[in-house]
């Protein structure tokens, strides 16, 4: 076969839209997904032939059309590229990929790579979280639209951001009782952020008919809270305290809380290829940096595109992931149409004003974070308390998050520090009084996930048994 | 709540929709179990019960959290002591699930 040989790591809107653009150019990728249907999270779909029934606009409201087409797309090209589902890219070394994939181990060269990872909830811990019927927000929404499950028969939702408030919304439609709404951010913040909402006027009008939906359901819908503890017993959550915007403690009964502000990109695979990374002081995360076309900096045949790389919404997704592949064939000298390159990037600058007035109308509340209660658990693979990681900056002097890992085992679980590390480094920082971006970021390893025991005996070794 | 089967109400999760698939028999600790295809392990679980597993630090009991395999909360291991992430893995007629006791790392 003529061509570079792609590979494209997820199957979402930004995976698929690279997929297809290489795919009208003669290109036969390999996609791998770590699900077993393509539509990454936010256009999952619930599991084929088991039965599932609720129609699309059940499934995805307001966006259905675009799920529908993009599921579309993506089964209209399965028999033009190399699709493997199910698979976890766990490590990428020396242009190969390493699968695991159904009890085995595969490996995959590759001359070009496209990182379509997709996000997760970024989370603040709060005294009681550990306990079983917290989830995150991310985690409420799948529950929902892949199984038909609601985590709790009456869920309280907390934290910030548009996720907050469209998961209440999709629960309250579904039937169930949702406890309450409760959101950090300032209600002052929300009303200046407008002008820049207008930039995607269609997406901003949607968030206010689920806010209209709320009240109209009488769902009480607090802004300006500072959360202060999930009740409960052993394995039972009975309530959430919390204290009002002007200073009151509350506590609702609920058996289910929600949690989440706002998203954090998985970048841990462009890590591990050595991208450069920059520090954005709007989200305050480390994001892996690539030129205005998608190209990663610093490691050339090298793309990401979606909220992998930066979060900005679904629809900036399938817009990003075509323009990676646009600027993958012109740099392996294929011809591509430049007068549509200069088009995704006009409708893309108008959705990142869009996410500036998100963030500003929703701002991650650092403050929060700084003041987890030191007996309260941050990282909950390891159970070390957020007090153990005050106490290792204080008295062995770690001023960086790796040696503050390596002294406190936050982050060095299971999970590689995806759930603890947004709000380990803002306590790191604050301990410290230094600034967040002089703490870094937690680095990733491989694997990225684990994986069963004996599966790293099995992976054949680079140059060996490549398919 | 819409019905579904086995015993409902008792669990942290619960059927609102898509309650009409074909049953399948897994067993938790050795009590069967009745889930529906299509669901993870965890949706059976919780649907069940309120726990997944005790973490190994002995603070108490856990019940997954990301629900799409990123937080790793909820790794079981079967009899045969193989281990499961429990979002990520479907129901299987026979599938015997144990949650007391061990809980180390997969």
């Amino acid at each position: 076969m003529t061509g570079p040989r792609v590979v494209i790591v997820g199957a979402g809107p930004a995976g698929t839209r690279a997929a297809e653009v290489l795919v009208r150019h003669s290109l036969r990728p390999v996609v791998i997904d770590e699900a077993p249907r393509s539509g990454g999270q936010i256009y999952r779909r619930p599991p084929e032939a088991a039965g599932f029934t609720r129609p699309a606009a059940a499934l995805y409201g307001f966006e259905a059309a675009k799920a529908r087409r993009l599921h579309a797309t993506f089964d209209g090209l399965l028999s033009q590229i190399d699709y493997r589902p199910e698979a976890l890219v766990w490590n990428i070394a020396d242009r190969t990929a390493y699968l695991w994939r159904a009890g085995r181990a595969e490996a995959v060269s590759f001359d070009a790579l496209v990182l379509a990872t997709g996000a997760m909830d970024r989370v603040i811990p709060l005294p009681g979280w550990t306990r079983p019927g917290v989830f995150t927000l991310g985690g409420a929404q799948v529950a929902l639209k892949h199984q038909g499950c609601v985590i709790g028969r009456r869920a309280a939702f907390l934290g910030t951001g548009p996720l907050l408030y469209l998961v209440a919304a999709q629960y309250a439609r579904a039937g169930a009782e949702v406890a309450a709404v409760l959101d950090t951010a300032p209600p002052e913040a929300g009303r200046r952020a407008v002008p820049q909402l207008l930039n995607a006027a269609g997406t901003f009008g949607k968030g206010l008919f689920y806010l209209a939906e709320l009240w109209a359901r009488r769902i009480p819908v607090e802004t300006g809270v500072r959360p202060l503890a999930v009740l409960g017993g052993e394995d039972t959550v009975t309530g959430l305290r919390y204290r009002t915007a002007i200073g009151a403690e509350r506590e609702i009964a609920c058996d289910a809380v929600g949690l989440g502000y706002g998203l954090k990109p998985e970048s841990q695979l462009a890590d591990l290829v050595g991208c450069a990374f920059r520090f954005d002081r709007v989200t305050r995360q480390w994001l892996p940096e690539t030129d205005a076309e998608g190209r990663a900096v610093g490691v050339p045949g090298v793309y990401l595109a979606g909220d992998g790389a930066a979060i900005a919404g679904a629809d900036s997704a399938e817009l990003a992931g075509e323009r990676a592949a646009l600027a993958l064939l012109a740099d392996f000298g294929r011809p591509w149409p430049a007068l549509r390159g200069r088009e995704i990037a006009r409708r893309m600058e108008r959705l990142a004003r869009f996410r500036a007035g998100l963030e500003a109308a929703f701002p991650f509340p650092a403050e929060i974070a700084q003041a987890i209660p030191n007996s309260t658990i941050l990282c909950r693979c390891e159970s070390v308390t957020a007090g153990e990681l005050r106490r290792a900056a204080r008295e062995f002097g770690a001023t960086e998050i790796n040696r503050a890992k390596a002294f406190s085992r936050v982050g060095m679980g299971r999970c590689q520090g995806r759930i603890c590390g947004p709000a380990a480094a803002e306590i790191l920082a604050a301990t410290l009084g230094a600034d967040i971006e002089s703490v870094g970021r937690l680095r990733g390893q491989p694997p990225v996930k684990p994986l069963p025991a004996g599966a790293l005996a099995a992976a054949p070794a680079a140059g060996t048994e490549r398919t | 709540m819409t019905g579904g089967t086995g015993p409902q109400g008792h669990g942290q999760f619960h059927r609102i929709a898509e309650a009409h698939r074909r049953p399948v028999v897994i067993r938790i600790d050795g009590e069967p179990v009745t889930a529906l295809v299509g669901d993870t392990l965890l949706t059976a679980l919780l649907i069940h019960g309120r726990r997944v597993r005790s973490s190994e630090f002995g603070d108490g009991a856990r019940a997954g959290f990301c629900v799409m395999g990123a937080c790793q909360d909820c790794w079981v291991t079967t009899a045969e002591g193989e281990r499961l992430r429990a979002c990520t893995t479907f129901v299987r007629d026979g599938l015997a699930i144990v949650t007391a006791g061990a809980a180390e790392a997969p």
